[in-house]
């Protein structure tokens, strides 16, 4: 043990003796280790981001949306379809068969180009009831949301989220409630804004108009289907059980035995979650392993600089090996070396790696987590990349005959 | 102590066969001071790196200190160079940048001999060979017979049986290589068995029995009467 330290101490001191080279050797993994700890954390933080987003598109939430229109054996796109009516929504409201559910939201989405005075948007326009906000949890920054009596006579009324207010009247603006707005040749009276969910891309809950659901349907588009139905169920404990409930509960409804031919289908909240996180994962395994590349590459430049220090030391080798030196005593001495050089890289490239992590995060706008295993992941791969990459130098090293090696010039 | 029986050594560089050392056998007695004399080629080199298991013979028996080294394995014979060699080059062979007490207490550190006792000891010797001031200077701030002495103290410290002396003057100024030849006759006369080869006969006059060596043959073998 005593040895072992004095065999480290005495390794610190060759590898300062040769500063550049061993800078050199170092720089390899630091970038390698580096780069692995930036991104992995990056597509973390990606993942972590798209998450709460999708949280805070609501809890317990479970989404009914039509299938695709079929023809024969051939079925549209999901959420293409016409199979969801209004009439569904008040039905499964109203059931006494479904038992595990608190709010039903009927919702007719579509995209449409939106004029105020001289400005234009195009964004989304959802048709809503009064619970809307409850399920998706919505609140208020100016004015009141669609209410009951608003839908039941179809009144021309709109909410705006943050983002269409600012593109409609300007940065800075935030009261509009009393003004009003055109969509699709109808005139729209803005009773409301909503407060900024920070979504972005992926659902963006800003970048909306709520209008009443009625209104939606029969002035601005003239069409009598809905996009989806959002049910909040009681807990998420009993989540399996609503979507279970109200899927019966619809087969009954379209008069359709089979569930295979169903022509609506039931998202939860945790199914969109588990997609997204799919996808951000094969991409943080991505980049992680576009990473792994160069720290193999500076495992290499370990292994290349090790052998050119075991030729340079073959006397040193030589005479170690006539006193007594045994192989083992002959590995351990190099490894020592080559371990020392990817630790010292793996620690350099770990700080470097968290500090890029950080301002990446905090100019993307992203939450800034470094888990603790991939600072594990970045110590145990260092130091094991020195013992493989220094295994082959410290065996060359061990083999040389110690009479070869006095006569190497 | 040391027996050669009908030992050996061929080269083979391709098809073609090289003799160094062809059919030699003699003995060392324990406390012989012994010179191997030969002009270069003449194979006194590979018989001093088969006397010190540097290498091993083509073909015969040696036995050292009553045990057969001729088939050791590698650790095996780092272990006996360890203990029963003690190596002096004509290079000096220090490690660079290392301090002489540092270089002498390399052999103890590969016998596992407690760390408490090895600075003791290592400083005990540097004494005996007149450099008790110099023990902190690392090896490149010595000259050549300081260097060489230092390399005397460490191939001392394990006590070995022999001493294996390849042209130890060498590579020093004739001043210093009397000193290190004294220092020879000084212990050879405290018992250690002292093997050196040269080709100079000055060097190999202080030696008390001197074998000659040509064309990887004993030519001769004679004793020397002081």
């Amino acid at each position: 043990m005593n040895d072992l330290i004095e065999t480290i101490l005495e390794s610190f001191q060759t590898l300062t003796l040769n500063k550049m080279r061993t800078g050199l050797a170092i720089l390899g993994i630091v970038i390698g280790i580096g780069s692995v700890i930036s991104l992995i954390s990056l597509g973390q933080a990606g993942q972590k981001s798209i998450e709460n987003n999708i949280q805070s598109l609501g809890s317990n939430l479970l989404t009914v949306m039509p299938s695709g229109t079929r023809s024969g054996a051939v079925s549209g796109a999901m959420g293409g379809g016409e199979s969801l009516t209004l009439d569904d929504a008040k039905a499964i409201e109203s059931t006494t068969k479904i038992t595990t559910i608190n709010y039903v939201s009927p919702e007719l989405r579509r995209r449409s180009q939106v004029t105020a005075g001289r400005n234009n948007t195009n964004t989304q326009i959802i048709g809503v009831y009064p619970s809307y906000p409850i399920i998706r949890k919505i609140n208020m920054a100016n004015g009141v949301f669609i209410n009951q009596s608003d839908v039941n006579s179809m009144k021309k009324v709109a909410v705006l989220g943050p983002q269409v207010v600012e593109s409609l009247f300007g940065t800075g603006v935030t009261n509009v409630t009393g003004q009003t707005i055109r969509i699709a040749g109808q005139q729209l009276k803005i009773i409301g804004t909503t407060v900024s969910k920070g979504g972005s891309g992926f659902q963006n809950q800003d970048d909306v108009i709520y209008v009443p659901l009625s209104t939606a349907q029969k002035q601005l588009f003239g069409i009598n289907y809905l996009s989806s139905i959002a049910v909040e169920a009681k807990s998420s404990q009993v989540m399996e059980s609503a979507r279970n409930e109200i899927g019966y509960f619809l087969l009954d409804r379209h008069k359709l035995s089979d569930p295979t031919t169903a022509d609506f289908s039931i998202l939860s909240q945790s199914d969109i979650l588990d997609t997204a996180s799919q996808v951000t994962g094969t991409f943080t395994a991505l980049l992680g392993g576009i990473a792994a590349i160069s720290l193999l590459v500076g495992g290499i430049g370990i292994m290349n600089i090790m052998l050119v220090t075991v030729i340079e030391r073959t006397r040193e080798i030589g005479l170690r090996k006539a006193l007594g030196a045994k192989k083992k005593v002959i590995i351990t001495q190099f490894l020592v070396e080559s371990i020392i050089l990817t630790f010292t890289g793996g620690i350099l490239g770990m700080i470097i790696g968290v500090i890029v992590s950080f301002i990446l995060t905090k100019t993307m706008n992203l939450p800034f987590a470094v888990s603790l295993s991939s600072i594990f992941l970045a110590i145990g791969v260092s130091g094991a990349i020195g013992i493989i990459f220094g295994w082959y130098p410290a065996k060359k090293a061990s083999d040389l005959q110690p009479i070869e090696a006095l006569r190497y010039e | 102590m040391i027996k050669v029986k009908n030992i050996s050594k061929i080269y083979k560089i391709g098809t073609v066969e090289s003799v160094a050392v062809s059919d030699v056998s003699f003995e060392i007695k324990k406390g012989e001071y012994v010179a191997i004399m030969g002009p270069s080629g003449s194979g006194k080199s590979t018989l001093m790196h088969i006397l010190g298991i540097l290498d091993q013979p083509t073909s015969g028996d040696y036995f050292l200190d009553g045990q057969k080294v001729s088939q050791l394995t590698e650790d095996e014979a780092a272990e006996v160079r360890n203990h029963k060699i003690g190596f002096i080059f004509q290079a000096f062979n220090l490690l660079p940048r290392t301090t002489a007490l540092q270089n002498v207490i390399l052999p103890m550190k590969y016998a596992d001999i407690p760390k408490e006792e090895r600075a003791e000891k290592a400083k005990k010797y540097l004494k005996m060979v007149g450099l008790e001031d110099r023990m902190e200077h690392t090896s490149n701030q010595l000259s050549g017979g300081q260097q060489q002495r230092v390399a005397i103290a460490r191939s001392l410290i394990m006590n070995p049986a022999i001493l294996l002396a390849d042209e130890p003057t060498g590579n020093i100024a004739s001043a210093q290589a009397d000193e290190i030849m004294k220092i020879f006759e000084k212990l050879n006369n405290q018992g250690h068995t002292i093997i050196m080869i040269t080709h100079e006969a000055d060097i190999a006059k202080h030696a008390k029995r001197i074998i000659h060596i040509r064309d990887g043959k004993i030519e001769k073998d004679e004793k020397i009467r002081k």
